[in-house]
């Protein structure tokens, strides 16, 4: 329970922390945006090839706009010397992992539920009725995504040219999310069978349980000073 | 004073014995073998192609279990062994890439073709290349190694991962023609061939071992160099 207790605090802490900064979201918002625009630009989207291209490209916009977000997820922890700080509580490690996970999932799920509309109404989609399905499978790609890039985020914190490295270090790993998530979202989009699309889910849920588990695990030494 | 040993013996043995080997497998594989019914004189490139993927997976292995015996035992030669590993089997998953390019365009046409082994290795050799990144970008030589074996165990959990979605995305590439559970070995591919990949194969690993035990005295070297210059500052 105190495991419990001591996650709900951090994450309450990092909420307050956005709500009063409004930092990270509001980037990820205009730069998800801008990238729909820029796809639009870049691949002059007709109506009637857009739902077609759908899954890649929302899934495009949100792996980056998540990468952005990940890069000042431990921003608040890095100024002034906090992560010692909150290392030296009496707090689980593992919880400080799982409330970072969770902040950066509810971060990216409200992004998910602006860009993905936005999506629909600047590409001329019709299939509404299939909005909230791609948004519920698309939320088991966005938890993998959180827990690998929670990790590494946290991984690179003393590297030079983390900016960089960390896209450089995540989106390889992440190949297994994207392939299932875009290929599921596909599946819905068209209304195809739903057992096509369940060994994909399979391999999603396997992916986050597996990492969600081993970032447990591994934090601990991940942060170690 | 401690002495510093230079060229070990079980080094320089592995070394002319990887030699040795090299040069009777390419005498097998080159004149000894018969070319490939189908595919000619090109598919000879087999003898080293497998055999260098081979040594890479096990590098990555390697790789795998040093990062776990480091962050167990926290002992700098498991580190030192991860990251000896990780360059090599950089070097060897390379090496793979270019031969089977080298070997792919003749055969199916292309340079490069999106099959799903073949994007496979790639995300390997961009993976690893990845954690030689993080581990040059990180200043403390401590938190280097801790971060490397967390990514080199991250890393290698992935894999089974990557494989089964590339595999399901896209199949294309011939399948396995050795180890094929409806036939044995021997039954499809001529004696010689047989022959000659083992050979290679062996060559191939003593390469490896020689390699490895090269990287790892150097690591121990830059180890004795940053103690020696600690014991100095202080």
């Amino acid at each position: 329970m105190a495991f419990l207790n001591q996650t709900v605090w951090l994450l309450w802490k990092d909420l307050l922390l956005e709500l009063r900064r409004r930092e990270s979201l509001l980037a990820m918002f205009f730069f998800g945006a801008l990238l729909l625009f820029i796809f639009h630009f870049a691949l002059d989207v007709r109506p009637e090839k857009a739902a077609e291209m759908a899954p890649g490209l929302l899934w495009l916009a949100v792996v980056f706009c998540g990468t952005l977000g990940l890069m000042q997820l431990f921003q608040a922890e890095r100024e002034n010397r906090c992560l010692e700080a909150l290392l030296l509580a009496p707090i689980d490690r593992a919880a400080i992992f799982v409330s970072k996970v969770f902040f950066n999932l509810i971060l990216m799920a409200l992004l998910e539920v602006v860009i993905f509309p936005l999506f629909w109404v600047l590409f001329n989609l019709t299939a509404w009725d299939r909005l909230p399905m791609v948004f519920l499978y698309g939320l088991l790609g966005t938890v993998g995504f959180c827990v690998v890039g929670t990790l590494f985020s946290a991984l690179t914190l003393s590297a030079r040219g983390r900016e960089i490295l960390l896209p450089l270090l995540l989106l390889p790993l992440l190949i297994p999310v994207v392939l299932a998530t875009i290929r599921g979202i596909e599946i819905v989009l068209r209304a195809g069978d739903f057992s096509e699309a369940l060994p994909w889910l399979h391999l999603l849920i396997g992916f986050d349980v597996i990492f969600f588990t081993a970032g447990i695990l591994v934090f601990e030494w991940v942060v170690e000073s | 004073m401690e002495r510093v040993e230079r060229n070990s013996r079980p080094g320089k043995t592995l070394g002319i014995l990887a030699l040795l080997f090299i040069i009777v497998g390419l005498y097998f594989a080159l004149v000894h073998a018969p070319p490939d019914a189908y595919q000619g004189e090109v598919q000879r490139i087999m003898y080293i192609h497998i055999p260098s993927i081979l040594t890479a997976y096990l590098s990555f292995f390697i790789v795998f279990v040093g990062s776990c015996l480091y962050l167990w035992k926290r002992e700098r030669r498991d580190d030192i062994l991860a990251n000896a590993a990780a360059e090599i089997g950089v070097l060897f998953t390379a090496l793979t890439i270019v031969e089977g390019s080298i070997w792919g365009k003749p055969t199916w046409g292309v340079w490069w073709t999106w099959d799903a082994r073949l994007t496979l290795t790639a995300l390997l050799l961009i993976i690893f290349v990845g954690y030689l990144m993080l581990r040059s970008l990180i200043e403390d030589p401590e938190r280097a190694a801790v971060s490397g074996a967390v990514l080199g165990i991250i890393g290698f959990l992935d894999i089974p991962l990557i494989h089964m979605s590339v595999y399901w995305w896209r199949t294309l590439h011939q399948p396995p023609s050795i180890l094929r559970p409806d036939k044995a070995p021997w039954d499809n591919v001529h004696p010689s061939m047989l022959i000659a990949l083992a050979i290679n194969f062996i060559a191939f690993l003593l390469l490896y071992f020689y390699l490895l035990s090269l990287r790892i005295r150097v690591g121990e070297t830059e180890e004795r160099i940053r103690t020696k210059m600690l014991e100095g500052a202080a």
